[in-house]
């Protein structure tokens, strides 16, 4: 039952990412959910709205919790309000994360579209602090125009630090002289030995989709190329049923789920 | 004058599994050339007289909005095709063409091919279906695009 209680978290600094979008860092008041990995979420509620599932995008220093929200509805609204001071309720982690202690001395290829871009954060991050783990790390970012684009100042930090980064917009405005088109377009740019990559893929479905197949039809092996089903959820612990996909439960079977499993289920019109 | 050697040529997707005679046939109208950062390939509204298969870097198609400036509208990598207004009258570019990183490219003289392919209805119909599809994938793409699948969160507004 504990993991259907929120507990109170205080918001410690809150960064504007773009015009719908902040991250909140978040610190315990007193008890802590557990340490979460790349690619697990937390049920955030924001007292007195409503409580949503959002992915975690970083850590820091170990009690902290970073979450990147855009603000959509009602929940995210509030939760993308939350001033520093103001106290959240976080319940879990759930799910199960990327699985990134699985593909060490592989190659990662990550692709994310728009707020997608928020878990693979924690998976750069974590990769970036023991770089010897991994073989290259690739990044590829798909965002509907310039002004959308999460982290800008961190990809140009992680550039720094031998990403390979590569980005590009739906809409380009005035000025931009990088990519402009599907994020598929940027596969063909990737440095990486498919064979020996492991992809994780954020974003819409429909973008997962033709991400994933374009990996795959490149020699990344099925197994190894992975997406996050970020569909509805409710309870977090596999109760309710919201989050149904055919034979999984995302919030507990997923969200991140191997390429090879969530391509028959994706494709049903019904699920 | 450098020329483009046939396996240069069925190294290119567009060409894939074309016999040699075929491919020595579009070499003689190939070259290789390089673009540094900055250079136009062509102008909108100008003769599409040649086309291009970029080996390496990126070269964006713009276009020119009065009051909005140029605004890119596609951006071309490593294996894409550049230009195909060259294959239907009036043979004029639709859109502007610049090198947004240092391109390698292979160009083709377009009045050349049209001339090869007049004369040769087997390899015009085979090269117009490798067209064809090339122009397809572009148009998928474009449709995603407009699906605005990143969408706008519409008149978002939390306390600011
Ligand atoms: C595992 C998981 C991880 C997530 N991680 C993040 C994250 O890191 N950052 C973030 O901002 N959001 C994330 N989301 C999405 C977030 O949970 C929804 O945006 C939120 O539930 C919307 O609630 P609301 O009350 O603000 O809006 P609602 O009024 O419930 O919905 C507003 C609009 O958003 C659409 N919507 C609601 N939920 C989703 C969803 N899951 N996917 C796509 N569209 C949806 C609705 O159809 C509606 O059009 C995640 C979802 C899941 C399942």
């Amino acid at each position: 039952m504990a993991r259907m209680r929120p507990v109170p978290y205080r918001v410690v600094e809150r960064r504007r990412e773009t015009r719908d979008t902040v991250t909140l860092a978040l610190e315990p008041v007193a008890a802590r959910i557990a340490e979460p990995s790349p690619g697990q979420f937390t049920m955030m509620y924001a007292w007195g709205v409503g409580e949503v599932p959002v992915s975690v995008s970083g850590g820091g220093a170990k009690p902290r919790v970073e979450q990147t929200v855009r603000a959509v509805g009602a929940v995210t609204r509030a939760l993308c309000g939350a001033r520093p001071g103001e106290m959240l309720g976080l319940r879990g982690p759930f799910g199960v994360g990327w699985g990134l202690d699985e593909v060490q001395g592989f190659d990662l290829i990550l692709a994310a579209g728009g707020i997608g871009l928020a878990p693979l954060r924690s998976v750069v991050l974590r990769a970036l602090a023991d770089p010897r783990r991994y073989g290259r790390i690739v990044l590829l970012v798909g965002a509907r125009t310039p002004a959308d684009l999460l982290y800008p100042d961190e990809l140009e930090r992680w550039r720094r630090c031998g990403v390979h980064v590569e980005v590009t917009v739906d809409r380009a405005a005035a000025g931009w002289t990088g990519h402009v088109g599907l994020i598929t377009s940027l596969i063909d740019l990737v440095d990486a030995d498919p064979a020996r990559a492991a992809a994780f893929v954020c974003g819409p479905e429909i973008m997962m989709r033709l991400t994933a197949r374009a990996l795959v039809e490149r020699g990344v092996p099925p197994h190894r190329v992975r997406l996050s089903l970020e569909r509805n959820m409710r309870c977090g612990v596999g109760w309710c049923g919201h989050c149904q996909l055919g034979p999984l439960l995302l919030c507990r079977d997923g969200p991140v789920v191997p390429y090879e499993r969530a391509e028959p289920l994706m494709a049903v019109k019904e699920l | 004058m450098i020329t483009v050697g046939v396996e240069q040529l069925a190294g290119q997707a567009v060409f894939a599994e074309m016999d040699a005679a075929d491919l020595a046939r579009l070499a003689s109208a190939a070259r290789p050339v390089a673009f540094p950062v900055g250079r136009r390939l062509f102008e909108e509204g100008c003769a599409a007289d040649r086309f291009w298969i970029v080996q390496d870097g990126l070269v964006a198609l713009d276009l020119h909005l009065p009051g909005r400036g140029t605004l890119i509208v596609e951006t071309l990598g490593r294996g894409a095709i550049i230009g195909w207004s060259w294959l239907f009258p009036p043979y004029r570019w639709r859109f502007g063409a610049v090198a947004t990183r240092p391109v390698q490219a292979l160009e083709f003289d377009a009045r050349l091919v049209r001339f090869i392919w007049a004369r040769d209805p087997r390899l015009a119909h085979k090269l117009t279906l490798r067209f064809a599809e090339v122009v397809v994938d572009r148009l998928q793409a474009t449709r995603m695009r407009l699906l605005d699948l990143y969408g706008d969160a519409a008149e978002v507004r939390w306390r600011a």
